[in-house]
């Protein structure tokens, strides 16, 4: 039942995702980005469970446990950089290099 | 007793050991030092002895074998064994007994020298070097004692080592002997190679089969083992250490500079005579650099004034001698020469020490600083030292050939053998020649030696003259035993027309050692009757007649002293300076060495090429390919993303297809 759109939007999504990480100069925009990625596998596995069984909703259940922390400890640290240099724009953000 | 000749290598190295833990432990022990050092050459000498007595009746070899030294393989594989046989014996009695005579000498001669117990250390570590070297059943053990005993020479030469120029000497002495060194390791490989032994009794026995008789191979190997010799014996060309050598303490000079180490090379020579007699090219060029030694050094000698220097130019002239001896095939004559030597050039040397060490003190006395070694600042010791007079007369005598002395016959063998084979072989006639004209000068420098020491008067300063003294017992004893073999010495092997005697000499004596070579080589018919005696007799004229032109010539005008005389001039200055040979050297070979050394294989190759290529080369390398990964990280995350993005896509095409 909608297998076939279900998996078209959550390539759309996961694409969305993709390019904005890419392009994005602003961290929190490039933060949601990377959500939108997760939610988009998310949705994979749900359409997908209705030919595997139940274990793909089970493992979206995790997905969005560690999207939680991911997205607590990833703000904590926006917020840190931005506490430090009064600027969330990764172009600015380039110590670490050779 | 035999069987134990081991102990004579063995104690002398123990009491080399044992002094060189007291050197460092109880310096001032000096009694215990002397006892250790004479103590052991005692018994080796008593060991040596004991050998002589069994091999006195015995013709053939034996080996003493100690331990299988190197068992490589099958076919190589070394022993380290001693080979006793007459040779050797006559060897073993003169390093133990003139070495013995030599260390007791030593014992007077540097008891207020602080390095008393270092000196005999080395004296005797030389002694058990030099008997390895003679009692070696094999080149390589022989080699051990020949690297040995040019150790020894290079730390004595070096003994006060505070001077430069007595280091610089010790230098010189050691790298000599290693261009020689050299040539032996060569001759090793080559016979290795060619022969599968390095065994003496071996090579003897197999070298006629496999080596052509005078082919290239066999003067190659010879030539290379002369090469060992002119360094280990003085011979021209690397003649040029051993009259730096006297730097060293005189009993190091008479023992090692005189007596035994530089007659090593005419001892290897006739170890390996029938090598030689394979190669009788290689036999003329012996007799030749020999006599032309004999000459040039003699030349050198007439106008030295360092008493020492005289001494140690006749050590050259008498080695080229032995090997004047050696070159035209009669081994016997050269061990001939080379044991009454070193019972009168040792006399020579301990007598000169006595003489230094009078001038020595009493300068010392009087706050002087001369040369107590220059001949100028001497004359009249004779009045003083009378027993050192008499006894340096006698070894005078007997270098000088005069008869009944030792050095008249041993010398006057070789002239004859020289002169029998100028029959054939010109070369021998112009070899002849030489020795007689040096046997002349010989006789010409040491009657100048005697008459500038002993006679007129005192020159070195009134304030001086009353200090002079003769030399303690423990010196002068020394010089009676060897003054006594200087004029008996001759009896070991008298020649022919005296009868009897030379029915038990010391040729018949050897011939077990050198009939094998002896055989290969054409008979040596030695002069007789008529021509024998009208030889004899010239070699007295001869004798005389230098002795008596150097005396007169030298009593002639006064002497003067060191820093007041004339410039000399013309040949005199040539000789002086002996021929320019050091500076010669200096400026064809050393300064060469020294430009290619630091400008090639220094600055070019070693800083340029090792240091900035090669090794920062690699650095340089390794920094670029650093920096070229080094740009992919350039900090911006969008970059990096697009990495893993790309390389995600990448693997999922690889995974997917």
């Amino acid at each position: 039942m909608f297998l076939g759109p279900s998996l078209a939007l959550s390539a759309v999504l996961f694409a969305l995702g993709v390019v904005g990480v890419l392009i994005q100069r602003n961290a929190i925009v490039v933060f949601m980005c990377v959500e939108l990625m997760l939610n988009a596998v998310n949705l994979t596995f749900v359409a997908l469970s209705q030919l595997h069984g139940i274990s793909g909703q089970i493992m979206v259940f995790f997905v969005m446990t560690v999207a939680a922390a991911e997205a607590a400890v990833g703000l904590a640290i926006i917020l840190a950089i931005f506490r430090h240099t009064k600027s969330v724009d990764l172009t600015q953000i380039n110590l670490l290099k050779g | 007793m035999t069987q134990f000749v081991w102990v004579a290598v063995l104690l002398p190295l123990l009491g080399a050991i044992a002094n060189g833990w007291l050197a460092f432990r109880r310096p001032n022990a000096k009694g215990l030092v002397s006892a250790i050092g004479v103590g052991v050459l005692l018994v080796a000498f008593v060991v040596a002895v004991g050998v002589f007595l069994e091999v006195r009746h015995r013709a053939e070899a034996v080996t003493v074998l100690l331990w299988h030294w190197m068992p490589v393989t099958q076919r190589l594989s070394i022993d380290l064994a001693f080979r006793v046989d007459r040779l050797s014996t006559v060897l073993l009695l003169v390093i133990t007994g003139v070495g013995g005579l030599i260390h007791l000498f030593s014992v007077g001669y540097m008891k207020s020298d602080a390095g008393y117990a270092r000196y005999f250390a080395y004296l005797n570590l030389f002694i058990a070097c030099m008997l390895i070297l003679v009692l070696g059943a094999s080149l390589p053990v022989s080699f051990i004692g020949w690297e040995g005993v040019g150790l020894c020479s290079y730390l004595l030469i070096g003994f006060w080592f505070e001077i430069d120029a007595n280091s610089d000497a010790g230098k010189k002495a050691f790298i000599a002997n290693r261009i020689g060194d050299f040539g032996v390791l060569m001759a090793m490989f080559l016979l290795w190679t060619n022969l599968g032994t390095l065994d003496f009794a071996e090579i003897a026995q197999r070298a006629p089969a496999v080596i052509p008789a005078g082919s290239t191979l066999a003067v190659g190997i010879t030539l290379l083992i002369f090469l060992g010799c002119t360094g280990k014996s003085a011979q021209i060309p690397l003649f040029v250490w051993l009259p730096d050598a006297m730097a060293g303490p005189t009993p190091v000079s008479a023992l090692i500079h005189a007596a035994t180490m530089v007659t090593a090379g005419v001892f290897l020579v006739v170890r390996t005579g029938v090598l030689f007699a394979l190669a009788p090219v290689t036999l003329e060029v012996v007799a030749l650099i020999g006599a032309l030694t004999a000459f040039f050094a003699a030349t050198i000698g007439l106008r030295q004034y360092d008493i020492k220097k005289v001494l140690a130019y006749s050590t050259i002239s008498q080695l080229g001698y032995m090997f004047l001896g050696v070159g035209t095939g009669a081994f016997a004559t050269g061990i001939f020469h080379l044991v009454t030597h070193a019972f009168f050039k040792a006399l020579l040397f301990l007598g000169a020490g006595s003489v230094i060490h009078a001038m020595h003190h009493a300068y010392h006395h009087v706050h002087a600083h001369d040369d107590a070694q220059d001949m100028r600042n001497m004359g009249g010791l004779r009045a003083v030292m009378p027993w050192t007079f008499t006894l340096m007369l006698i070894a005078t005598l007997a270098i000088a050939g005069v008869p009944p002395f030792a050095g008249f016959f041993s010398k006057d063998e070789i002239l004859a053998a020289a002169f029998a084979r100028g029959a054939t072989n010109p070369v021998y006639l112009v070899a002849w020649g030489l020795g007689v004209a040096a046997a002349l000068m010989t006789a010409y420098y040491m009657a100048r030696l005697m008459a500038m020491t002993f006679l007129g008067k005192f020159r070195g300063g009134a304030g001086a003259e009353p200090h002079l003294h003769e030399a303690p017992w423990i010196m002068t004893g020394p010089l009676v035993v060897l003054g006594v073999l200087s004029v008996i010495g001759g009896a070991i092997n008298l020649p022919a027309f005296l009868g009897e005697g030379s029915a038990e000499g010391l040729d018949r004596w050897l011939e077990p050692v050198t009939a094998p070579a002896q055989a290969l080589m054409p008979a040596l018919v030695m002069p007789h009757g008529g021509t024998e005696v009208m030889l004899l007799g010239g070699a007295i004229v001869v004798a005389l007649l230098g002795l008596t032109l150097g005396l007169r010539v030298t009593m002639a005008s006064p002497i003067p002293l060191p820093g007041q005389a004339a410039p000399e001039h013309g040949l005199w200055l040539l000789l002086n300076r002996k021929y320019y040979i050091d500076e010669l050297y200096a400026a064809v070979i050393i300064r060469p060495v020294h430009w290619l050394s630091r400008r090639v294989l220094w600055q070019i190759i070693d800083a340029f090429l090792v240091d900035r290529m090669a090794v920062g080369g690699t650095a340089r390398i390794a920094t670029s390919l650093g920096w070229l990964g080094s740009r992919v990280q350039n900090g911006q995350i969008a970059f990096y993303v697009v990495m893993f993005a790309a390389g995600a896509v990448l693997i999922l095409r690889t995974l997917l297809r």
